[in-house]
């Protein structure tokens, strides 16, 4: 007996003493943050998740900078840019820069990733971020050109956020698999440590630009973490072992705001709700070809309610195939409050005086889609429902099986309709339209350098699409970010989080 | 005993290379890889390019094919997503698994042995009752609950266990705590339904007619027979632990295998699901294997039949 006391109390012992000291953040000056996804690369080439644009827009920057605030675009590496024609852009560079190995970036390295992203054989993994770039001329040591393949209006925004400039002779010497394991970027932080998809440690990179559009970072250490589950996110956070998180679900989020240990804001999110609906009848002969049922069933489902109800926070109905602060986005459309008893004439009129069934697809938000049915169902709609992965439903929708379904769209936080209705409306696999005019009216405002012609092409085709219900646009998504008293902090609605401009209270 | 062997060997064999040819056309029922890794936001261009790119324009027979031969030669590709050997990610994953799963299925015995010997010395006694109750709650307590209670307890309020990573044993000692309890009912059980049987039996009668003490009778005459099919159990059990501890890894942020095949089978990432699976389905198979030899060593009339 006295053996097994002596035994445990040594056990015991070892066990206090084994404890790693909780990591404080405010106190070592580390900021801790926890995510649920496992980050497959940090080299943002060769990753699709929005982790990995946060982790971009930490370690990298690009030629201009979009200003989250008044969405302009901003010169970062470039000192002034201008357009030289319709498909050659001029930038001029900022002197004395470096990467954090401590290379120097000048014309050569901006020259060697625009011509190398833009060969398809790089291998990178999102070809829309690249594939409009022709190529790129250095025209001395601080000033290149980029040519564009085609007029593509749109080019500022993937050059101010997609196209990080990476080290010429580091690049060219470890390749992408060295850039995934010891990455060099010119960004505010510099990356010191990477456990793939596990955790990512940055330190602040004291040579930054001092008076860049990015501001100058202040925190001296990120620590990022992948943590799956949301409620051991939530424990970390409250024992002060984590320090930022964020996709807080509504209801976790009020009870965490009450405990009053942390903060929580609320943010509205690029990412919109829609139903696609077979009007083109690609599917078959389903009702849905006839325009009088897509507007009953735009006039069926209580948005606003469900808004209330489920999506909450800053979420907002939306009414035009777009965001709202979207370059192009027309909110002046035809719009569908809910009424149910027009929506009952409607189908009348349409010849379905006792409704029809029809199959009906969602990969998210089960809850919502759920309310949807409902509404449908008082309407006389029955809705075979099918709630799917993501991959099998797109599966699905491209191999014409899916006359409707519940879809959303985050438009790779791009600020501009061209990401959003041009991708759907053109006649594209994902298009169950297939409007010959939307495509028109699209294709002049994707290829049309002046903006007021942009505007007004962007604005008929909109106009047209609600006017025809192709969609049910329903409402935009928000995120609740949850962090530290500690923390100063401001989310934007393009939901990349910018830890550069976080501070210590 | 060198035939019978042998031919559970060729039938470990089929059941491995049934198993990898199954997962190989579910994981491609369950979507198009290449609209997984192209990511949510990806256009026709996008994926069509990564179909090129890795050929998943090819008929899916000659996919298996080809990833079968290079298995067999010990080569299990690059995963899709992280663009790094796939061996290199078991390496690194494998071990967090296999110390979860060690240590679980430890405590797991070391709580339902003891506890089994106990309930079956006085059946119906205030013990056994405790010891029926605790098999009951852990039978009906889902653990990903429990977790998250002993989380809240000895990681919010007295902050004594680290809630996520695996870098030291005290990492360890909340996942194996839940993991192991869950597999604590069964065994203890068996355990106290074994011991009773054979302690009724009359070569135990015998045994106390000749005034052995009782430690002498329970240890070494009583629980070495009635522990025969629970050794068989805690294998599989054992199997379990290994391949059944994704919620766990997943609640505690353990970065294992399980938690890793759960992941790839989101991400459609086939080669890293097929190498899990196969891997995890080999465990099986070994351990299911030794238990039946060891069966068949033990009761002669197994190899007989």
């Amino acid at each position: 007996m006295k053996k097994f006391l002596a035994a445990s109390a040594l056990a015991s012992l070892a066990l206090v003493s084994a404890i790693p000291a909780a990591l404080a953040g405010k106190a070592d000056d580390t900021l801790n943050i926890v995510w649920e996804r496992e980050l497959e690369n940090v080299d943002s080439y060769f990753n699709t998740a929005r982790e990995g644009i946060i982790v971009t827009r930490l370690t990298w920057d690009g030629l201009l900078y979009r200003d989250p605030k008044t969405m302009d675009y901003v010169p970062l590496i470039a000192k002034s840019f201008k357009w030289v024609d319709d498909t050659t852009l001029e930038f001029e560079l900022r002197e004395g820069l470096t990467f954090h190995n401590g290379e120097e970036l000048d014309a050569d390295d901006v020259v060697f990733t625009y011509n190398w992203v833009a060969n398809p054989d790089s291998g990178v993994k999102t070809q829309r971020n690249v594939n409009w770039i022709k190529e790129a001329k250095k025209l001395d040591k601080y000033k290149v050109q980029v040519m564009l393949k085609e007029p593509f209006p749109a080019a500022l925004e993937f050059v101010s956020g997609s196209v990080p400039i990476y080290p010429q002779d580091y690049y060219s010497k470890v390749g992408p698999d060295g850039m995934g394991q010891k990455p060099v970027g010119s960004g505010p932080y510099k990356i010191t440590e990477v456990e793939p998809g596990k955790k990512i440690v940055w330190e602040k990179f004291d040579g930054y630009m001092k008076d860049g559009p990015k501001g100058t970072p202040t925190i001296g250490k990120i620590v990022q973490r992948t943590i799956p589950e949301r409620n051991t996110q939530i424990a970390e956070l409250l024992s002060g072992r984590a320090d930022w998180m964020w996709r807080v679900p509504a209801d976790q989020a009020d009870r965490l705001k009450s405990s009053g240990k942390v903060q929580i804001i609320n943010e509205e999110t690029f990412r919109i709700g829609y139903i696609t609906m077979d009007a083109a009848g690609i599917t078959g002969d389903t009702p849905l070809k006839n325009p009088l049922v897509r507007k009953a069933i735009s006039y069926a489902i209580d948005r606003n309610a469900i808004v209330q109800a489920l999506v909450r926070g800053k979420s907002q109905v939306v009414n035009s195939a777009c965001f709202p602060s979207q370059f192009g986005c027309e909110s002046d459309v035809t719009k569908y409050p809910y009424d149910p008893a027009k929506a009952k004439a409607l189908l009348a009129e349409a010849g379905y005086p006792d409704g029809f069934a029809i199959d009906f697809y969602a990969y998210r938000n089960r809850d919502y889609a759920e309310a949807m049915l409902n509404f449908l169902s008082e309407v006389g709609i029955k809705a075979n429902f099918s709630y799917l992965k993501y991959a099998a439903l797109r599966d699905k929708i491209r191999s014409k099986e899916v006359p409707m379904a519940f879809m959303t769209w985050g438009s790779y936080s791009i600020n501009d309709v061209s990401a959003i209705t041009s991708h759907f409306f053109t006649h594209g696999k994902d298009d169950l339209a297939l409007d010959p005019k939307v495509k028109e009216l699209l294709q002049k405002g994707d290829t049309t350098v002046d903006s007021a012609v942009r505007k007004q092409a962007y604005s008929e085709a909109l106009k047209l699409i609600a006017e025809q219900a192709y969609w049910l646009p329903l409402w935009s998504y928000n995120t609740n970010y949850a962090f530290s008293n500690d923390v100063d902090f401001t989310p934007t609605s393009d939901e990349i989080p910018r830890f550069f401009t976080a501070s210590w209270k | 005993m060198l035939v019978y062997t042998l031919k559970r060997l060729f039938l470990a064999l089929l059941v491995a290379m049934t198993v990898s040819a199954i997962t190989f056309s579910l994981t491609y029922l369950a979507g198009d890889p290449a609209i997984s890794m192209a990511g949510e936001t990806a256009s026709d261009a996008d994926i069509e390019y990564i179909e090129k790119l890795y050929g998943f324009d090819r008929p899916i027979v000659v996919q298996y094919f080809e990833w079968a031969l290079n298995a067999f030669r010990g080569d299990f590709g690059e995963s899709y997503y992280f663009r790094i050997p796939v061996a290199d990610l078991l390496l690194e994953r494998l071990p967090v698994s296999m110390t979860l799963g060690v240590s679980a299925i430890s405590f797991a015995i070391l709580l339902s042995i003891p506890l089994g010997v106990l309930a079956a010395m006085r059946p119906n006694s205030l013990l056994d009752r405790l010891a029926l109750g605790i098999s009951v709650v852990g039978q009906a307590m889902p653990s990903f609950w429990f977790a998250l209670v002993l989380i809240v307890m000895f990681a919010v309020w007295y902050p004594i266990f680290p809630t996520t990573g695996s870098e030291t044993w005290v990492h360890f000692v909340l996942p194996t705590i839940v993991l192991g309890y869950y597999a604590t009912p069964a065994i203890m059980r068996l355990t106290r339904t074994g011991m009773l049987e054979v302690l009724g039996s009359d070569y135990i009668r015998t045994a106390r007619a000749k005034g052995l003490p009782q430690h002498v009778i329970l240890f070494k005459h009583a629980l070495r027979n009635a522990v025969i099919p629970v050794v068989s159990l805690a294998a599989v059990q054992f199997g379990f632990m290994l391949g059944g501890s994704i919620v766990i890894e997943s609640i505690f942020a353990l970065h294992g295998a399980g938690y890793l095949a759960w992941e790839s089978i989101g991400r459609n990432d086939l080669p890293v699901v097929q190498a899990v699976v196969l891997v995890f389905s080999l465990f099986y198979i070994v351990l299911t294997f030794l238990s039946d030899l060891l069966n068949a060593w033990l009761d002669p009339r197994i190899r007989v039949g």
